[in-house]
């Protein structure tokens, strides 16, 4: 990547600034969205960085159109996000469900912010994870990477842009709006370690009739438009080579299962997450900024003696169960910390309730990180 | 002997055996009337993108069209299509889709992109009707008509005059037409194609089972022979009063002018960014 696109140096930055950062350092050549706190910031970035470099950011009419018009510009060849939150997502879900139909690589920014409905609009919380998962009709996977820092919305925006283009699929950056208003020190690196993938395509005068361009488990590769090779892309129920076939339901069922197993398949090397267990017979469980409070509780415990550990889901979405089984054979207690009421509690519990006490600790406010305080009152709770 | 051929067989997708269309059906019709304007250009099925939505008409290029072809989400084509024009502005877009796509579910996509004026042509079949899940009332479904989800007949007003629509929106080019009239709606597509702007092309076109049988409108026949008597070109309709137009169709090219493009002018304003964000960084302000 050009110099022009990674703005090298250490700054003092807005979470959401640096998400915008990440987007061009990792390729972003097409952006649209719709303004919405607390996203906005993001899209105020791009309008004014996308176009120094041969970009642009578009203002659509909604976050239908904001979708589609990504979805269209990386079938024509270009790395296309969108950036939003709750409300813009419930519109966005049945174009996102397209987009993994037909296996679309883009990125979907979501700083979360207090819901349901039009909530509280500068408030963060984790109110939108399982939306990510199954916000769209019908059975499939998706990639969801929480960051907890500006450092991480930079660099976990480079990864979801790799992970999109490698597995030809929408990827999640599901931050809030604590996270993306969060200003701290920011390290952009040399453009030069920073790695960027682009999507597989078919070779330069392939025989449009033999290109298998879907439902490969280790992803086809992509007959991105404008290049000659006639693909024809529908969500409607389809074959490798992209025909339409409504009457067979073995071609539904290997739509369904070869879509998802696509990312099941690759789930480990997907997986990213934060262990620090080593030793402990309490784990504290979380993701995105309440990690933050975890760790202060953590290693407040720790100095009274009590053995507390921490897990951080980066990965959230393909869930990383295999991660949760493993943590909770060697512990004893799990305390699982959401800002929100529960939501990836229940998959959670679902893995390590085998082997540990498996427990939730809301905030005390929705809307409120957990103060550490009340953290480490719920473990000395568990550890007697 | 030679086998015969038909002479627009080589646009159409070497795997496709037949199409989907009801016999009767006018989307027959606009498909040869595009794939006629395309050959008549001397273009490529290469030079173009197609977009189509939800319904039968959407199933014009998809998957019968031997090119690139992007079949979406019901009344997102548009929003679609603006993507790729954005992402491939050499390329030409198609978006080919019906009443109920364009109109009633993706109505905003259609005036909005109108309003931008971004070059791309936007067929819209209009049938009056939703005919893929069986014959339910349209915005387009005049007054008063009794179809599956109106028994009782339609109790809402409905649109007449989507062209006029499109020309209030600021579209460059808007032409309407009738199955009927395929020479010149073949004629209408090539200079949609050519336009540097966004370019309509309303098609009046019938629906003989779920719209003429249950409407009483008659066969195929009957309501193209109904289209040729009631259609009249813009410059008769002029001569006449609102009251002797009703039940009529104005047929012809409303709109053709220059105005700026949007694709234009984004490439226009990337330009001047870059340039301006070179020169910062040469003179050290970057």
């Amino acid at each position: 990547m050009s110099e022009k696109r990674v703005h090298t140096g250490r700054y003092f930055m807005m979470g959401n600034v640096a998400c915008a950062e990440g987007a061009l350092a990792a390729g972003c050549e097409f952006a649209a969205g719709y303004p919405i706190t607390p996203a906005t910031e993001i899209a105020n970035h791009l309008a004014e960085k996308l176009p120094q470099v041969g970009g642009a950011f578009f203002q659509m009419e909604d976050e239908i159109s904001s979708i589609a018009a990504v979805i269209g510009a990386s079938w024509a060849g270009k790395k296309a996000m969108t950036v939003t939150s709750g409300p813009g997502i419930s519109l966005m879900v049945e174009n996102i469900g397209f987009a993994i139909g037909v296996e679309t690589p883009c990125v979907i920014v979501n700083v979360q912010r207090g819901a349901p409905t039009t909530g509280m609009p500068t408030i963060g919380i984790q109110g939108d994870m399982v939306q990510a998962k199954h916000g769209s009709h019908g059975d499939y996977e998706i990639i969801a990477l929480c960051p907890s820092s500006p450092q991480e919305m930079f660099e976990h925006t480079v990864i979801a842009f790799n992970y999109a283009e490698k597995y030809r699929t929408p990827v999640f950056l599901l931050s809030d709006a604590f996270v993306g208003h969060m200003r701290e020190e920011v390290v952009i690196p040399e453009a030069e370690k920073i790695e960027t993938i682009y999507r597989n395509i078919p070779e330069p005068g392939a025989d449009p009739l033999k290109i298998k361009g879907f439902l490969d488990e280790d992803v086809a590769p992509m007959p991105i438009f404008g290049k000659g090779f006639k693909a024809h892309v529908t969500s409607s129920c389809h074959d490798e080579y992209g025909k339409r076939n409504l009457i067979d339901i073995s071609a539904l069922d290997k739509f369904v299962r070869r879509l998802s197993n696509k990312i099941l398949k690759h789930k480990e090397e997907i997986t990213l997450v934060e262990r620090d267990y080593e030793d402990a017979e309490i784990v504290l469980v979380s993701y995105g900024g309440v990690s933050r409070a975890a760790a202060a509780a953590a290693s407040q415990a720790r100095k009274k003696g009590i053995p507390v550990g921490t897990l951080r889901l980066i990965t959230v979405w393909p869930f990383p169960g295999e991660e949760i089984e493993k943590m909770a054979r060697k512990a004893k207690q799990v305390i699982v910390l959401e800002n929100n009421l529960g939501q990836v509690y229940p998959y959670i519990k679902a893995e390590a309730a085998h082997f540990a006490e498996v427990s939730f600790l809301p905030p005390r406010l929705v809307g409120e990180i957990q103060d550490p305080e009340d953290i480490l009152k719920m473990i000395m709770e568990v550890s007697t | 002997m030679n086998e015969l051929v038909h002479p627009y067989h080589r646009f159409i997708r070497p795997t496709v055996t037949h199409s989907s269309f009801c016999p009767g059906c006018g989307d027959g019709t606009i498909a040869q009337s595009i794939l006629r304007a395309i050959d008549g250009l001397g273009m490529d099925m290469d030079d173009f993108v197609f977009v189509s939505g939800i319904g039968c008409a959407a199933w014009i290029p998809s998957p019968l069209f031997n090119a690139d072809v992007f079949h979406t989400t019901h009344g997102r084509p548009i929003a679609f299509a603006f993507g790729v024009k954005m992402g491939l502005p050499d390329k030409k877009v198609m978006v080919v889709s019906g009443d109920g796509d364009l109109v009633a579910i993706g109505g905003n996509h259609l005036i909005q992109n109108a309003r931008r004026n971004i070059e791309m042509v936007v067929i819209c079949a209009n049938n009056s009707i939703y005919g893929m899940t069986g014959g339910q009332a349209a915005p387009t479904t005049p007054m008063g008509v009794k179809t599956t989800t109106t028994p009782y007949g339609t109790f809402e007003n409905f649109f007449e005059d989507i062209s006029g629509l499109i020309i209030a929106a600021g579209a460059s080019f808007v032409a309407r037409w009738t199955t009927a009239h395929p020479r010149q709606l073949t004629a209408s597509i090539k200079k949609a194609i050519q336009k540097n702007g966004f370019a309509f092309i309303e098609v009046i076109s019938q629906c003989p089972v779920q719209f003429g049988r249950k409407m009483g409108t008659g066969n195929a026949v009957q309501m193209l022979e109904d289209y040729k008597k009631r259609s009249i070109s813009i410059k008769e309709a002029k001569k006449l009063s609102p009251e002797e137009l009703k039940e009529r169709i104005v047929v012809g090219e409303f709109v053709d002018l220059d105005k700026p493009e949007m694709v234009e002018e984004v490439t226009r304003m990337i330009r001047r960014a870059s340039a301006e964000a070179q020169e910062a960084m040469e003179t050290g302000r970057g």
